[in-house]
């Protein structure tokens, strides 16, 4: 069980949280403007990529606080990301 | 009897009964079951997994495959090892896998047959025929032991700890590293899954410091007892190792009487493993017969429990190290006749230890046979190189070391790859991924010495990392260490007989040789297709067995044949102690409203409802059915006046300038124009344009708005509003409060409500003046209320909200003062009879991830001219894709009273000549109306809306009945009841 710094609550157990996907994915300001493979691209489709990933997420069973940390999808190593919002 | 005459830390004077397969037995306190019954004689304790085979007892600790029972005393445990298993007063065991008794077991003609039962046997005898014909015969003689079939009625419990070190294990490289970290004043938590501190020196005659090992151990614990910075527990097990320095750990019998097991989740800074090694067997043909035991482990029988399990022994041996324990033996009574030796040439240090105890060493051979069914009587000896010195030695009892495995198991859970370590012969712990060390023998430092130097460095090393001060101390340590000089010998496979490699799963030689010859070349492939190491034992003690066998077959080195994943758990763990305390009505707390004791003790029947919360599901009055019962209750709020608990309905609070903002984005109406006082019905998408929940919204005043949302969706529809204020949307300016557990909500609706509120004490004139979808603030009988006039029934309907405090009373005075009307409870069944005449469309049922608004027949509540709102876009795709959709409808069956499944399939009318009949659809929900006496239903229908008055067939496990597709709406179409 990782272990998730919240920026309001410290350390705690990731059953305490939800993940939220993907920080990279943010909606799109206008999606009248996007073609319909862009916007199914938006919904459906993350990076999923190997190594550090920028996440989402939610602690749904706490302080209800959402926020961004840097997480290592090999090692699970993870650090508070340096910015708010990426 | 086999018990000497002394010796032993048992306690003599305590005699101890049991029972073994219906026999009883006697043993000491302090023994084992697996040493109680080796005292008795009794030497077959089970039969194999597969062919059947008599086994005994093989080793004294963790790592037995062999000696595996059912409890029967304590529970109904399966597969206990017998090695690890305190004797206690009355305990009652039975061997596993033979039927109908131990000594006569029917399937061992699966050893007579063994040439039909090869590796792979199941996949490829039983793939190609139908499994499910076979499963049947296999399932019955499958598998190890049998589940238990009485509930486990004791306690259980999961604790948290945080520690600056967590040590595993208190032998001699776990107690000097505790004993270094300790001094350092870091908080050190000490785990040992035995009872008893020390290790295999619990087993062992070994001296340190002149004194005998157990009095060191002693002092070291009377040393850690008086520091406040360090804890222990005994009899706990460190079961797996898991992500960020979590390990979980099995605590049996804790001094709390009450608690059987407790579940210890524990963090800590830095991990040190010092598990320890167990030995590893020979492989050689009938190497599995009882008497076949582990050289350390006879030692361990002699010196912890005063048991000789043989009389004449053999010793075969690749290391020196198994030399050590000779003098143990021969001073037990054990005639050791021979020592059969692997190695072309043996050390001095341990030839001259056989010379001393006149032991004649015959160096170069190996063991390739042991005659003896149940149990040995001789073995067969023959030089490596060809059949020279071929002899017989007749033995009751043949001691075997192949070396000595660390127990890299732990830090192979923490994502480490255990690396070969050629000197030793064996997989030791490889660079650590996690804040963890290795040390001692788990860390490939096998002698005494080197565990305690091991020990006390990497316990000093340890402090001073977490930045604690480091005393100056002496290390030095002095033991009576003998060398290893181990070397890997693995024999050709010679016919002879079974060489077992993995004795609990019933995997040899000649099955690793037939994967091979098969074409599987990974390590991780062949375990799968032999099952080698995949028993409940993981390979503690054969994986290196099976590795080196597979290197030397296919010609590679240990290291490039690489080992196996070892997987959590390190040993099996009772679902007992996963569970703790959340079984019962603990798995989920059910969630109450004020009301739900009321409900309770008028006799509703009670059922879950969404969100955790178990709600009335109808209200049985005597001698009434359910049928009956919700007929009554849906006649009721048709033509009188019914009741109904609307308590656990999500409600928010919204404060802010952007609120409407905020409901324009999350809604597909518009809410900028909602009068204060009003309410306007919502539809809430996802962002892939489904229906995610609908409800009211309703404007309390200028800036303060209040959602109610539906039951089940109420923490998604929250979810989904903080993501989007705290992720997408910072900039609005809105506070969010989730106040559902704050209001009690009771909600009187039918004709007569109005009639019955009024008798309660709300003003009439309010109540006549009052329009559809409007809220006001008042006061009933001194409560403070808002009353909103919504309906979810179809009929005139109040919704009065009080202070959850209040609830309860507010309900008992509109019961007091409905009782001349008649009024009703109703559950959640009569209101879904209620919802479906009226045609609601419900987002849980009708909404199935692929309806859209459109085809739920809600495009009225959408207002594409919007900007945006979440789920716009994906609606504009859904259209400009077009094609077919499967839409809303009524259903009437020609069939009055059809019984009809929710889930059915719909189909066309006429069979098809051929094949199956095309799949249309499927009934979302059905139900007998007793307002229009006739069974209806909705249903999702492909094209449905263009389809109003075709006939359709509905097929579903209560049977098959023609309908005529109608709209969804079978009463009052026009709204005219719940606008009166």
């Amino acid at each position: 069980m990782l272990l998730i710094p919240c920026p309001w609550c410290g350390q705690r157990n990731e059953d305490e949280f939800m993940c939220g996907g993907e920080s990279a994915r943010v909606r799109p300001d206008d999606p009248a403007s996007t073609t319909d493979a862009q916007w199914s691209d938006y919904l459906y489709n993350s990076t999923n990529h190997k190594g550090v990933v920028r996440e989402w997420w939610w602690h749904v069973n706490g302080c209800t606080k959402w926020f961004v940390i840097d997480r290592d999808t090999v090692t699970h190593a993870i650090q508070p990301a340096s910015e708010e919002i990426s | 009897m086999s018990r000497l005459s002394s010796g032993g830390a048992i306690d003599r004077r305590q005699v101890i009964n049991f029972r073994f397969n219906g026999t009883s037995y006697t043993g000491f306190k302090g023994d084992t079951l697996a040493s109680a019954l080796l005292a008795n004689g009794v030497r077959v304790v089970g039969r194999s997994f597969k062919y059947h085979r008599p086994r005994g007892v093989v080793s004294c600790g963790i790592e037995e495959t062999n000696a595996l029972v059912q409890l029967r005393s304590d529970l109904d445990q399966p597969n206990i090892r017998a090695t690890v298993l305190p004797l206690v007063e009355g305990l009652e065991a039975e061997s596993i896998n033979c039927w109908p008794s131990v000594n006569f077991d029917v399937g061992a003609i699966n050893g007579w047959l063994a040439p039909l039962f090869p590796a792979g046997f199941y996949y490829k005898t039983f793939m190609a025929k139908p499994w499910d014909f076979y499963s049947r015969f296999i399932r019955r003689v499958a598998g190890l032991g049998q589940v238990p079939k009485v509930a486990d009625t004791n306690s259980y419990e999961r604790v948290h700890h945080h520690v600056d070190v967590l040590v595993i294990g208190a032998g001699p490289a776990g107690l000097s590293t505790t004993l270094a970290v300790a001094r350092t004043g870091a908080r050190v938590l000490l785990i040992d899954d035995q009872s008893d501190p020390g290790g295999d020196l619990l087993f062992d005659t070994a001296i340190i410091d002149q004194k005998p090992a157990l009095e060191w151990v002693k002092e070291s614990i009377e040393t850690l007892a008086q520091l406040d910075n360090v804890s222990r527990l005994q009899n706990t097990i460190a079961t797996g190792y898991y992500d960020h320095n979590l390990v979980i750990a099995v605590q049996t019998s804790p001094d709390e009487s009450w608690i059987r097991e407790r579940l210890w989740h524990i963090r800590a800074k830095q991990v040190v493993v010092a598990t320890g090694a167990v030995e590893r067997p020979m492989v050689f043909a009938n190497n599995d017969r009882p008497g076949v035991m582990l050289c350390a482990s006879v030692a361990g029988y002699i010196t912890r429990f005063g048991v000789q399990p043989g009389k004449r022994c053999v010793l075969f041996t690749n290391n020196s190290r198994a030399y050590e324990y000779l003098s143990v033996l021969q001073e037990a009574g054990i005639k050791v006749v021979e020592i059969v030796d692997c190695r072309e040439s043996v050390d001095d240090d341990s030839l001259k230890i056989a010379q001393l105890l006149n032991i004649p060493v015959v160096a170069g051979s190996h063991v390739v046979n042991v005659s003896g069914k149940k149990m040995v009587r001789s073995v067969t000896v023959r030089s490596i190189n060809g059949d020279a010195n071929l002899h017989t030695v007749s033995c009751d009892l043949v001691c075997h070391s192949g070396g000595w495995n660390p127990l890299v198991h732990l830090q192979s859970h923490s994502g480490a790859k255990p690396v070969y370590d050629s000197e030793n012969v064996t997989f030791i712990p490889g660079k650590p991924i996690q804040s963890e060390r290795s040390v001692g023998a788990s860390n490939g430092r096998f002698l005494l010495s080197q565990c305690i130097t091991d020990g006390l460095e990497t316990g000093q090393k340890i402090g001073v990392e977490l930045g604690y001060e480091f005393p100056e101390i002496s290390f030095e340590k002095q033991t009576n260490d003998v060398n290893y000089a181990v070397e890997g010998f693995w024999a050709e496979d010679d016919n002879t007989g079974k060489a077992f490699v993995d004795y609990q799963n019933d995997v040899t030689r000649a099955d690793l040789a037939l994967a091979m010859r098969e074409n599987f070349q990974s390590i991780e492939h062949i375990k799968r297709y032999t099952t080698a190491g995949m028993a409940t034992d993981q390979g503690k003690m054969g994986n290196p067995n099976v590795i080196g066998i597979v290197a030397q077959m296919s010609g590679t080195s240990m290291t490039a044949t690489g080992t196996t994943t070892y997987r959590p758990p390190f040993q099996p763990v009772s679902f007992g102690v996963i569970g703790g305390m959340e079984r019962g009505a603990l798995i989920i707390p059910a969630r109450t409203t004020p009301i739900t004791e009321w409900n309770i003790s008028h006799g509703a029947a009670m059922n879950e409802a969404g969100a955790n919360f178990r709600r009335p599901f109808y209200y049985p009055k005597s001698g009434e059915s359910m049928q009956d019962a919700m007929n009554r209750e849906a006649l009721a709020t048709r033509n009188g006046c019914a009741i109904y608990d609307a308590t656990p309905l999500g409600k928010f609070e919204l404060h802010g300038e952007d609120v409407p903002e905020l409901l324009n984005r999350v809604y597909t109406n518009s809410f900028s124009d909602l009068p204060i006082g009003q309410g306007r019905f919502g539809l809430m998408l996802r962002e892939d344009g489904r229906l995610m929940d609908d409800g009211v919204t309703f404007r309390i005043d200028d800036n303060h708005y209040l959602m109610s949302c539906g039951t089940g969706a109420a923490p998604v529809v929250l979810g989904h509003m903080e993501r989007l204020l705290q992720t997408e949307w910072q900039d609005l300016k809105v506070y969010l409060i989730n106040v559902s557990a704050g209001w009690a909500n009771v909600c009187v609706c039918g004709p007569l409500a109005r009639e019955v509120l009024s008798g309660a004490g709300m003003d009439r004139e309010l109540l006549d003046s009052m329009k559809f979808m409007q809220i006001k603030t008042t006061k009933v009988a001194g409560f403070d209320v808002r009353v909103a006039r919504v309906s979810y029934t179809g009929e005139l309907s109040f919704e009065i909200n009080v202070r959850r405090r209040d609830g309860l009373q507010l309900w008992e005075l509109f019961m007091q003062a409905g009782k001349q009307h008649d009024i009703t409870p109703i559950g959640s069944e009569t209101s879904g009879v209620l919802r479906i005449e009226k045609g609601f469309v419900s987002p849980g049922i009708e909404g199935d991830n692929i309806t859209n608004p459109y085809d739920a027949g809600l495009g009225w509540v959408i207002d594409m001219n919007k900007p945006d709102f979440i789920g716009k876009r994906s609606l504009q795709r859904d259209l400009n894709i077009g094609g077919e959709r499967q839409h809303v409808v009524g259903l009437l069956p020609d069939d009055h009273n059809a019984k009809i499944a929710d889930g059915s399939a719909l189909v066309p009318v006429q069979a098809p000549t051929s094949g199956n009949p095309e799949f249309q659809g499927h009934v979302t929900a059905a139900c007998y109306s007793p307002t229009l006496e006739r069974t209806i239903a909705l249903a999702l229908l492909k094209n449905g809306k263009n389809r109003h008055g075709e006939n359709i067939r509905i097929s579903g496990l209560e049977g098959s009945f023609t309908a005529t597709v109608t709209k969804p709406v079978f009463y009052d179409p026009r709204g005219e009841k719940m606008r009166a």
